[in-house]
């Protein structure tokens, strides 16, 4: 079990409030991701769910369970750092026992575990070796080891990925994902990434500057973001947000448009514009296009086999349904 | 373009030249001690038996007869190695507290604590005595002990403070998740990971307390007395007999001259901390 509840949670350092007054629901077996840009408060929200941070007010629950006041060693969680922060005095095997040997469990039950997780992380051949003998992806599952071996009540991912070349991060997401739907225990992960956010979250909740933009699942968020911050910061590359004339026509102060809900033609479209720089992904191909009487470049995602040379004058086509409006407060319109 | 450093043969030639010049500078007293603590007194003064001279141990057979050098030796001992333990008791969980979980006046408390260094020992000489001997401690292992300890608290509490900084908070924040309790912190994770910073300022400390003259000297007579007084227990008024003198300082600076070679490589990391990582 694994539900966490913050309750009216705010937390101060001295004067400055990081975290105003929150509320928020995590639900048992739920994968909750944190997002927000740098110095959102996410990574501090996940310290003081784990206990690292005292609670300047309100209430943390886990399990029913007032936690608020519980030092994290008693609150059943199990956290794993950016830094993998391993014990660099203890070989593997030692780092993946660790906790359980502070929990006082017999030493043929501790061999038991520590064997099964190093199994199904592939870290069996590195068990007797110590973690700076230990390339960055191993040292993260040596740490994921660590966490699971302990059967928390949910899992705390801290930017757990950052460090990673993009190639690994990319196999540890799904690894961390096989991990969840095998363990089905509930795990909150912060990140500032929004395609992690985007590929393993059942839920994502959006923060800037302390506060809950929006909590949803991916799609949710992707179609129809609740104000322009969501709508910025989600989806990758941005929605296009214009102003002006062209949003006064939908009755609004603003509105996006996702770049692949803009089609692209040498010859006729409502708007036109100079082809700038393209970036090609094989699959899809992201144009700029400059000089289309908008204030900001548009970006529009194409087929990859669509060609166009930079310079190259094109017309473009919004989908009419898919047009996102926002008010003057950056409010979205329903 | 990368910087390169060149060393030129003129600093090839006279740095190690330099290097030695500077090492027997200060080596030569101790040399000098050592050589005329096998001196007669009569001899030690006289200029042409500087160096060519007959050796003789007398020095250090009167020494042993006349004084119980041994004693002195083992008051040293336990009071050095006890009041390095006390330090290092007391200094460890400091350290840890300012470390990881400073406030807003750890930084004020560590420039305060050094400066009781600047303090001058000798004006508290008078009610140290009077303390001493109104609480019946003068002249007592205890006493010795507990001053050695106030003396380098501060200086160890800053070595270690440096040492502990290095280590990661996100390991011991790991060691919080993991269960560990504060006792565990301190010695599943903290001692072992500094455990070198630890060694040096133990060592550091140590020969401190081994070498503290003042307090030694001004607080003990016969029960307690380090080999610091039985040095200036040698110096007589009729005169300074140097030869007899040089044995008895050669007897006291010894075990910790072998101590020091032993671990050199722990004494300079210890007196360059922080400066390499």
């Amino acid at each position: 079990m694994g539900r966490i509840v913050l309750d009216t949670v705010t937390k101060s350092f001295g004067e400055s409030q990081v975290i105003p007054p929150l509320d928020l629901t995590i639900e048992d077996g739920e994968f909750a991701v944190f997002v927000g840009p740098s110095g959102c408060g996410k990574s501090t929200l996940l310290r003081l769910i784990a206990g690292l941070e005292d609670t300047t007010s309100g209430k943390i629950l886990i399990d029913g369970d007032d936690a608020t006041q519980v030092p994290p060693s008693k609150r059943g969680l199990a956290m794993v750092f950016q830094s993998y922060a391993l014990y660099p005095h203890m070989s593997v095997r030692k780092n993946i026992a660790f906790p359980m040997r502070m929990a006082k469990l017999d030493q043929s039950e501790i061999d038991a575990r520590v064997e099964a997780a190093a199994k199904s992380l592939n870290l069996v051949d590195y068990l007797e070796q110590k973690p700076g003998q230990l390339s960055g992806g191993q040292r993260q599952r040596v740490a994921i080891g660590r966490a699971i071996v302990r059967e928390p009540a949910a899992f705390l991912f801290d930017e757990p990925l950052s460090n990673l070349d993009a190639a690994l991060r990319v196999g540890m997401r799904m690894e961390i994902l096989e991990l969840h739907k095998k363990l089905n225990t509930t795990m909150i992960y912060v990140t500032h990434d929004q395609v992690e956010a985007m590929t393993m979250a059942d839920k994502i909740v959006v923060l800037r500057a302390g506060h809950i933009e929006q909590v949803g699942s991916p799609l949710e968020l992707y179609r129809a973001p609740r104000n322009l911050f969501v709508a910025g910061f989600i989806g990758s590359p941005t929605m296009n947000l214009m102003t002006g004339a062209i949003a006064a026509e939908h009755d609004a102060t603003t509105i996006g448009i996702r770049p692949e809900h803009i089609s692209v033609s040498a010859t006729e479209g409502p708007w036109k514009g100079r082809v700038g720089v393209s970036e090609h992904l094989g699959s899809d191909t992201f144009f700029h296009i400059h000089d289309t009487g908008f204030a900001d470049a548009i970006t529009v995602r194409a087929d990859g086999e669509v060609d166009f040379k930079y310079g190259d004058t094109i017309h473009l086509t919004p989908r009419a349904d898919v047009i996102h409006r926002f008010d003057a407060q950056g409010l979205r319109i329903a | 373009m990368a910087i390169v450093a060149h060393t030129s043969r003129f600093g090839k030639i006279s740095r190690p030249i330099l290097a030695w010049a500077v090492g027997l500078l200060f080596f030569f007293p101790i040399f000098w001690m050592v050589l005329t603590s096998f001196k007669t007194d009569a001899d030690a003064v006289k200029p042409e038996f500087l160096i060519f001279f007959t050796p003789t141990l007398e020095n250090y057979l009167n020494m042993t007869e006349n004084y119980d050098y041994w004693r002195f030796a083992q008051n040293s001992v336990i009071t050095s190695v006890f009041a390095t333990l006390f330090t290092l008791a007391v200094g460890i969980p400091c350290a840890y507290a300012m470390a990881f979980n400073p406030s807003r006046g750890t930084k004020d408390i560590l420039m305060w604590m050094l400066s009781t260094k600047m303090l001058p020992a000798a004006a508290v000489l008078y009610p140290m005595t009077f303390l001493t001997k109104s609480l019946g401690l003068f002249d007592t292992h205890f006493m010795i002990i507990l001053v050695l300890s106030l003396i380098n608290l501060p200086i160890v509490v800053w070595m270690l403070f440096t040492y502990f900084k290095e280590i990661p908070k996100d390991i011991i924040e790991a060691g919080k998740m993991d269960g560990v309790n504060t006792w565990g912190e301190v010695t599943e994770i903290l001692i072992p990971l500094a455990w070198g910073g630890i060694a040096s300022t133990a060592l550091l400390c140590f020969i401190f307390c081994w070498n503290e003259a003042y307090w030694t000297v001004r607080l003990t007579t016969t029960e307690a007395a380090t080999l610091s007084k039985l040095i200036e227990g040698n110096r007589a008024p009729e005169g300074l007999f140097f030869g007899r003198l040089s044995a008895v300082s050669t007897a006291a600076v010894g075990p910790i001259v072998v101590l020091g070679w032993f671990c050199q490589k722990q004494l300079v990391q210890g007196l360059t901390f922080g400066a390499v990582k």
